[in-house]
């Protein structure tokens, strides 16, 4: 079996102890060091040694972040709104992370991520960590890294975690059930309102951005948004008009965001956090299934042995997977 | 500010469908080239295959094995070529051209402090050169001082560096800027450039009527391609059009925007796409001009234009003969223009610089040799050929008059320049040139529909386009479906011939130390003061910016103090997603 | 120095095994605004299957380092045609270290003399193309520096040790 390591890393050359542990990770994570939040991110992200450990400590420190999603077709702007609300954020002195995920390439698995060259700016500023993640196509494997991300900018002290999705659908709903709110960022003439039902973004929305509202057309779309926006738990979500080039029109969205935390219960949050909880706990055993799966039933022969049975018409597949499972949860979990 | 209306939007629709109706309803064609290709030429080429399975130019176009009178029939002669110096010009601008003046061979130079280049003007003026051109380094460019971070380590590298009106006394010191022709390659702080121009022609007591020259000035292309720009462009969009009215006045001589398809081109575009972006970025200063008021006669003949030549001979050719028609009828149709000068494209060409190869330098020679040739044909006003060693150089003398030379054989030699448009007439050529014609009116229509020119860069659609064929064409380098002679086809092995001219770090110093001494001695509230008349000037979006940047540039305020006021009023400028 | 390595736990990861990803920005940290050769490279890096962040235009060195570290790259390409790789790339080099990220790679491209490569690949900058480089070559180039700098593979599964 082949075996990978990562180089050694050196961790920053003030506390001259050289090379990270799990330990060093989580502790740097939660004193708000850079280098150790993005290494985390790293090792959660593709499941490198001492992840479990790393996870397991940080996610008893998160819950103060603000999550807020922002969804919306590719083109509608949502980098460059992104960028005017790290200015509004960072203007009320909070801490900004940003998690911007774009597609993989599905033939060749290699992803394109140009989201930064909206945010450039606040590269250099302590108070903002900007993280580009590809979705590497693997079905709810968006949300489980997206949300290991913002476990991890959430321990590490960051107050608002703006999260950016492309459009394409499932990763919009999954990404959506992570967030404390989702944004759904629109623009005119080129049907994005249709496109917004179709894919369900109408459903998600706790605010819509119509971008780019100097465009042709922009007043038909927003008339047509505003009819189609249904109310959901007492709140209407408003449909604010942007032109995020200029940022005009951020004021008015940051007002929308105040207003919707505001009205957020202690018992709504519970609620939406309690979701998410179970979400998490949720992938994570589905996750777990799986690698017993793995580890128990393959590269033994096992299935194709119930395969075999199966042709023969000695067995069905229901019949063997019951059997399947029965003998995987009598070996006791090792972790 | 909207540059350009949506109503407009169906004039290039309108003008293609009256292209393609003419196209189809022409005549029927004989049967005989269907013949022929049935009969005699399937039959041979299945005994005796082509080369390739399919043949295109670098705009797409699949050609043909031969073109014959079918291929042209919808064209008519009086209507779509005209003789030279006649409407629509497809044949030249001109009645004599080349056989009455040949065109100007110009040549670029600049670099390191204001000193050495001053040093070269001169020394070129000794030796016949009137026409001046002046590349300015990358700080520069940008609108940043030589002591500012960013300028790190590029002070003097590409071009000649100037923080301050001084820097632009001393570029032409001992120069009579009555008597000779300058030609700027300066994009975002155009405007500050041409006040410093004109500070200097003052001191040396010029009326500004006598000045003449070029200012570059064409931003929309460099947020197509070149990207380097300092404001938003609709910021850059309005102080080019307080330029236009400005020069418009007071210096009816000076070629106050140079349109340029070149780094377009450059970028990774095809002859088309540089054919329809540069001629849209045309129609949008029109638009600007028109918006600030000005009466497009008053205007329009001062514009003129900048573009590549490459190494596909006939698509080059046809590209140039389609710009000047579509200028033409565009101008007359769209924007009603009487004066017959503003009809007329005037423009300048360079010869490819992404055709030169650091392999085999020498062959770079018969490159240029072509494209060259190509220009000339194509009817250019003015030619600029590269050196042959420009691929990982600055040219060395010697290359440089190598350069030169090839357009003197061209002229002098050939017998080429002794008759107008000498390929008019050609099946293929004209063939090719309407079809680069339909191709420009559909990116035209394409662009109107996405609002214009300016959203078209907003939305990241010209980028994109030019991105994507930049790969392409990459990629096809890569799998050997397009040949490189050097490159991927007679390959020689041999050591890299790197000689890159130095510029030291003096350069930087000097400069530096300069800005020093002048922030020393000016009158600082003098500069604040002309600063704070900027910055209203630049928030008044009716006011007239050009009177308060010669002020402020008279106070003796620096290039980057300019531009910063700008940068703070207008902020800064990203990109569209382009990949 | 002493201390536990992360590894990769085993190679069923989303970037385990053959499945892992090479994570690289592309920058040009300078006063630079072609970037045509940059974009056909950030699609040739995503084709040949790699995780590509663009950091746009006009960034600064220290932007370019900060980025580097946040997004946790194994390799940062750089690419100036305006002559000033001397001092911008090893700017870049320097505020990597600065910033505890010495051990990203850093590969450069543009127009640089021999001897200019030389300097540069003392300080660890490699590659250093000129224009026609065909994207076969650099890419291998970088593939290979990450894999022998950046991960280590064994058949054995024995833990590899490195000298840092």
């Amino acid at each position: 079996m082949v075996r990978m390591e990562l180089q050694k890393d050196k961790y920053g050359g003030q506390t001259g102890r050289g090379v990270l542990t799990g330990e060093d990770l989580a502790e740097g994570v939660l004193k708000g060091d850079r280098l150790a939040i993005s290494r985390t991110i790293t090792v959660l992200e593709d499941n490198l040694q001492g992840s479990g450990s790393i996870y397991r400590r940080l996610s008893r420190k998160g819950g103060n972040a603000f999550v807020v999603g922002i969804a919306g077709p590719p083109g509608a702007g949502k980098s460059t709104l992104i960028n005017c609300l790290i200015k509004e954020f960072r203007a009320r002195n909070s801490k900004v992370g940003v998690v911007a995920v774009d597609p993989s390439s599905i033939i060749t698995g290699g992803a394109l991520m140009g989201d930064r060259v909206r945010m450039l700016e606040h590269s250099l500023d302590a108070g903002v960590f900007i993280r580009s993640m590809a979705s590497r196509g693997n079905l709810g494997g968006v949300s489980t890294a997206t949300r290991k991300t913002i476990l991890v900018l959430d321990a590490a002290g960051y107050d608002v975690i703006l999260v950016e999705t492309v459009g394409v659908g499932q990763t919009e709903l999954d990404v959506a059930s992570l967030a404390d709110m989702t944004i759904v960022v629109l623009m005119p003439q080129t049907g994005d309102d249709v496109q917004a039902m179709k894919a369900g973004l109408l459903e998600i929305g706790d605010v819509f951005v119509m971008n780019k509202a100097e465009l042709e057309g922009a007043d038909r779309a927003v008339l047509q948004l505003v009819l189609s926006v249904k109310e959901r738990n007492g709140w209407k979500p408003p449909v604010l008009r942007m032109s995020a080039q200029r940022c005009a029109g951020v004021k008015e969205l940051m007002e929308a965001i105040g207003k919707f935390r505001e009205r957020i219960t202690p018992e709504q949050m519970l609620k939406v956090r309690r979701g998410r909880a179970r979400d998490e706990l949720v992938q994570s055993l589905r996750s777990k299934m799986e690698e017993l799966m793995e580890e128990r039933l393959t590269g033994d022969g096992t299935l194709e042995r119930f395969a075999d049975l199966i042709l023969a018409g000695r067995s069905d597949p229901e019949e063997a997977s019951s059997k399947l499972l029965s003998r995987i949860f009598k070996v006791k979990s090792e972790n | 500010m909207k540059m350009n209306s949506k109503n407009t939007s169906n004039y290039y629709a309108l003008k293609l469908k009256e292209i393609r109706r003419k196209k189809s309803e022409s005549p029927r064609p004989s049967k005989s080239y269907e013949a022929w290709k049935k009969q005699v030429y399937s039959k041979f080429a299945s005994m005796s295959p082509e080369r390739k399975k399919e043949f295109r130019n670098t705009s797409g176009f699949v050609l043909k094995p031969v073109y014959t009178p079918e291929d042209i029939q919808d064209i008519q002669y009086e209507k779509d070529l005209g003789f030279p110096g006649s409407y629509p010009f497809t044949r030249g601008i001109y009645p004599t051209m080349h056989r009455g003046r040949l065109w100007t061979m110009r040549m670029f130079s600049g670099y390191g402090t204001p000193e050495d280049t001053n040093a070269r003007l001169k020394y070129l003026l000794k030796h016949g050169e009137t026409g001046l051109s002046i590349a300015f380094d990358m700080p520069t460019l940008y609108g940043y001082d030589a002591d500012d971070a960013r300028a790190m380590g590029e002070v003097g590298k590409c071009g000649v560096n100037v923080s301050t009106l001084d820097d632009m006394k001393t570029i032409f010191s001992d120069i009579p800027l009555r008597d000779i022709s300058t030609s700027m390659t300066i994009n975002a702080p155009a405007a500050v450039l041409m006040a410093m121009y004109v500070v200097v022609a003052e001191g040396q007591g010029v009326p500004l009527r006598y000045l003449r020259g070029t200012t570059q000035t064409d931003i929309l292309k460099e947020y197509i391609a070149q990207k380097e720009w300092a404001f938003p462009p609709e910021a850059h969009m309005r102080i080019i059009r307080d330029m236009m009215s400005f020069s418009t006045r007071e210096m009816p001589l000076w070629n106050y925007i140079s349109i340029s398809g070149y780094h377009i081109r450059e970028a990774g575009a095809n002859a088309l796409q540089e054919l329809a972006f540069t001629l849209a970025d045309g129609f949008a200063y029109v638009d600007l001009g028109i918006s600030a008021g000005l009466p497009v006669d008053s205007f329009a003949p001062r514009l003129s234009f900048f573009f590549d030549c490459g190494m596909n001979f006939f698509e080059e050719i046809a590209k140039f003969r389609a710009a000047r028609k579509i200028w033409a009828t565009v101008m007359k149709e769209k924007y009603h223009a009487k004066d017959p000068r503003s009809l007329l494209m005037r423009f300048h060409t360079q010869t490819s610089g992404v055709s030169l190869t650091w392999q085999q330098p020498l062959n770079n020679i018969i490159r240029t040799t072509i494209e060259a040739l190509a220009a000339v044909i194509g009817g250019t006003q003015s030619l600029h050929t590269n050196s042959y060693d420009e691929a990982w150089a600055l040219p060395t003398e010697k290359a440089a008059r190598v350069a030169l030379r090839t357009q003197q054989i061209i002229a002098e030699e050939t017998g080429v320049p002794d008759v107008v448009d000498p390929l008019g007439g050609s099946y293929y050529l004209e063939w090719l040139t309407r079809e680069l014609e339909i191709g420009a009116y559909e990116y035209f229509d394409k662009i109107e529909r996405l609002g214009g020119v300016l959203d078209a860069i907003k939305t990241g659609f010209l980028q994109r386009e030019i991105a994507n064929t930049a790969y392409e064409s990459q990629k096809e380098l890569e799998t050997g479906e397009r040949k490189v002679v050097g490159v991927n086809s007679y390959v020689v092995k041999e050591k890299r011939p790197i000689n890159i001219l130095r510029i030291d770090e003096k350069a930087q110093r000097v400069q530096v130390e300069k800005l020093k001494r002048l922030k020393r001695t000016r009158d600082e509230q003098k500069v604040r003061r002309a600063l704070e008349e900027l910055r209203n000037a630049f928030l008044d979006p009716n006011g007239d910016t050009m009177p308060a940047i010669i002020e402020s540039v008279r106070a003796r305020a620096t290039l980057g103090e300019i531009m910063n006021v700008g940068r703070e009023v207008y902020g800064n400028w990203a990109e569209p997603p382009l990949l | 120095m002493g201390g536990t390595t992360i590894a990769v736990k085993n190679d069923t990861g989303p970037r385990g095994g053959a499945n892992r990803k090479i994570r690289i920005l592309v920058a040009k940290p300078g006063l630079d605004g072609h970037d045509r050769g940059a974009l056909v490279l950030c699609r040739a890096f995503r084709d040949a299957g790699m995780e590509v962040i663009y950091a746009g235009l006009l960034p600064t060195p220290q932007q370019v380092a900060q980025m580097a570290i946040d997004e946790d790259v194994d390799v940062v390409a750089l690419s100036l045609l305006n002559a000033a790789h001397m001092t911008a790339f090893p700017a870049v080099k320097h505020e990597l270290e600065a910033r505890g990220g010495s051990n990203i790679l850093v590969v450069g491209g543009g127009i640089i003399p021999d001897e200019d490569r030389k300097k540069l690949e003392s300080m660890g900058i490699t590659g250093n193309y000129g224009p026609g480089t065909p994207l076969k070559t650099i890419i291998e180039h970088i593939e290979t520096r990450v894999r022998n700098e950046r991960w280590r593979t064994t058949s054995s599964g024995a833990r590899v040790r490195r000298k840092p």
